[in-house]
């Protein structure tokens, strides 16, 4: 079992926001990174990003793993579009400075290479701030800062539900799996991929029974318990909105309206360094 | 007293299953039922556990087979639409966090699926242990139209608006994203809604004795 991002306890100011605050600021970092293709924005996005990571007291150690894991991604992606669309940069920036000539239809040009770079800033930019979203808000919150923002209180109760599920589940898998392998049934390299595949399924079925049965006690249980009765609910974890609250949300809402902004005064989402 | 309260328990217990047909709690049009929110909740751990933890080898050196999906399809045709299209979107969205950044082209089509898959409910009855060649042809149909369209059509279309990645680039993954999921779907879902409706009583399978 692979190690996971989760939820990491420190004394900081972003830990002391609510979670309807990082769920607006993410929400709002995510849009702003989405529309633009504008350089400067990216970069200046992604640095303060790390500056705010450094303010939550987060260790290196604790996301180095994941972002070994992104980075592998990203290289692949951006290998990806090179080997199909060497020329993608050129279309989208409209001249064409070649820097070496390699084989076929493969040349590598500046504007190939700023368009890749600008690729990357885009996930570059929105990463430190999903990473501290993630670790700096206490699942319990999730809930509660989903109907704060506007979600049905019933959408917000079932990610609740899962977040508190997950662990769970995960035992049963194992320990299904377990039983079966040790009836023979294997996942490894050693069967064909059709038969990994078929084997599969003879864990997840009774992994899918134990899971309807435990939707029927759950729902039994809400539903004795009077759950969705009334239009409105309250959160235990639910914490006031002070100062600091306030000052999160706008700077998350200046970022997103400067991305917007950059639109107009670059007249479309890129910002061009080649005419 | 206590007897009255068992009553009471038992009547509401009862009205819970006349009440909520369909996914939609018939008291409150328009809002999720109870069973619909913890389905979706459960779908989504699954989801979660099977696309993040369970690596099942694929041909493709580096790249691993997808059976959450087959059980995303399970879960659209036990408990419908409405439980597929949330149980896609936040079980990916989980899967996406862990790994520390969302990529939301990919989390919307797999919301799609959920939704596509679900359609099929209508012409299966699963709880009545119906799931017979008419069924199995219903499902595969659907579960693929919804891989084809989450693969081949939301997420690159999501992916060239949003970060304007190369149209063949995204085709090519795409095309290889919604053959690969069919085949598990096809696979693991199957075999799991078969053996499913063996566990459901079958319809008209009683018969009055004379």
């Amino acid at each position: 079992m692979s190690a996971i991002l989760s939820y990491v306890e420190r004394d900081s100011v972003i830990h002391k926001m609510t979670g309807t605050t990082k769920l607006f600021f993410f929400l709002f970092w995510s849009i702003a990174a989405m529309i633009t293709y504008d350089t400067r924005v990216l970069v200046g996005m992604f640095l303060l990003g790390c500056v705010f990571f450094k303010i939550s007291k987060l260790k290196w150690s604790e996301i180095s793993f994941a972002l070994i894991f992104m980075f592998t991604l990203m290289a692949i992606n951006i290998i990806g579009i090179y080997v199909f669309a060497p020329e993608q940069g050129v279309e989208i920036y409209g001249t064409r400075h070649v820097l070496t000539e390699l084989f076929w239809k493969y040349s590598i040009t500046t504007e190939q290479l700023f368009y890749m770079f600008n690729f990357l800033m885009k996930y570059m930019a929105v990463i430190p701030v999903a990473l501290l979203f993630i670790m700096t808000t206490n699942p319990s919150e999730f809930a509660a800062s989903m109907n704060k923002i506007g979600i049905s209180y019933r959408v917000g109760y079932a990610v609740a539900i899962a977040l508190r599920y997950i662990p769970d589940v995960q035992r049963d898998y194992r320990e299904i799996s377990q039983a079966q392998q040790a009836r023979g049934i294997s996942l490894g390299k050693e069967e064909k991929t059709l038969d990994r595949i078929k084997n599969s399924a003879a864990i997840l079925f009774p992994l899918v029974l134990s899971s309807i049965q435990r939707i029927e006690t759950i729902s039994n249980a809400m539903e004795l318990r009077g759950f969705g009765k009334h239009k409105k609910r309250t959160w235990i974890m639910e914490r006031p909105m002070v100062k600091r609250d306030y000052i999160g949300i706008t700077l998350g809402a200046v970022v997103m309206i400067i991305s917007i902004t950059m639109m107009f005064v670059n007249g479309g989402r890129y910002f061009n360094p080649f005419i | 007293m206590k007897n009255s309260v068992y009553l009471t328990v038992y009547v509401r217990l009862y009205a819970n299953t006349k009440n909520y047909i369909g996914g939609v709690d018939m008291n409150n049009k328009n809002q999720l039922s109870i069973k619909s929110i913890v389905a979706i909740g459960i779908g989504a751990a699954l989801f979660f556990v099977l696309g993040r933890f369970v690596a099942i080898p694929s041909p493709v050196p580096n790249t691993t087979i997808n059976i959450q999906y087959g059980i995303l399809g399970v879960f659209s045709i036990i408990y419908g639409p409405v439980v597929g299209i949330l149980t896609g979107f936040i079980g990916h969205t989980l899967i996406d966090l862990s790994w520390g950044s969302p990529w939301w082209s990919w989390i919307i089509a797999s919301g799609v699926f959920g939704l596509i898959a679900g359609l099929a409910k209508k012409n299966i009855n699963i709880e009545s242990g119906n799931f017979g060649g008419k069924q199995i042809a219903a499902f595969n149909i659907f579960q693929v139209l919804g891989h084809v369209a989450a693969w081949v059509v939301v997420a690159p279309v999501l992916d060239i608006l949003i970060y304007n990645e190369p149209v063949e680039k995204l085709f090519a993954q795409g095309a290889f994203a919604a053959v690969s999921n069919s085949i598990s779907t096809a696979i693991v879902g199957t075999i799991i809604l078969v053996a499913y409706a063996k566990t459901r009583t079958k319809e008209g399978s009683l018969n009055k004795e004379n």
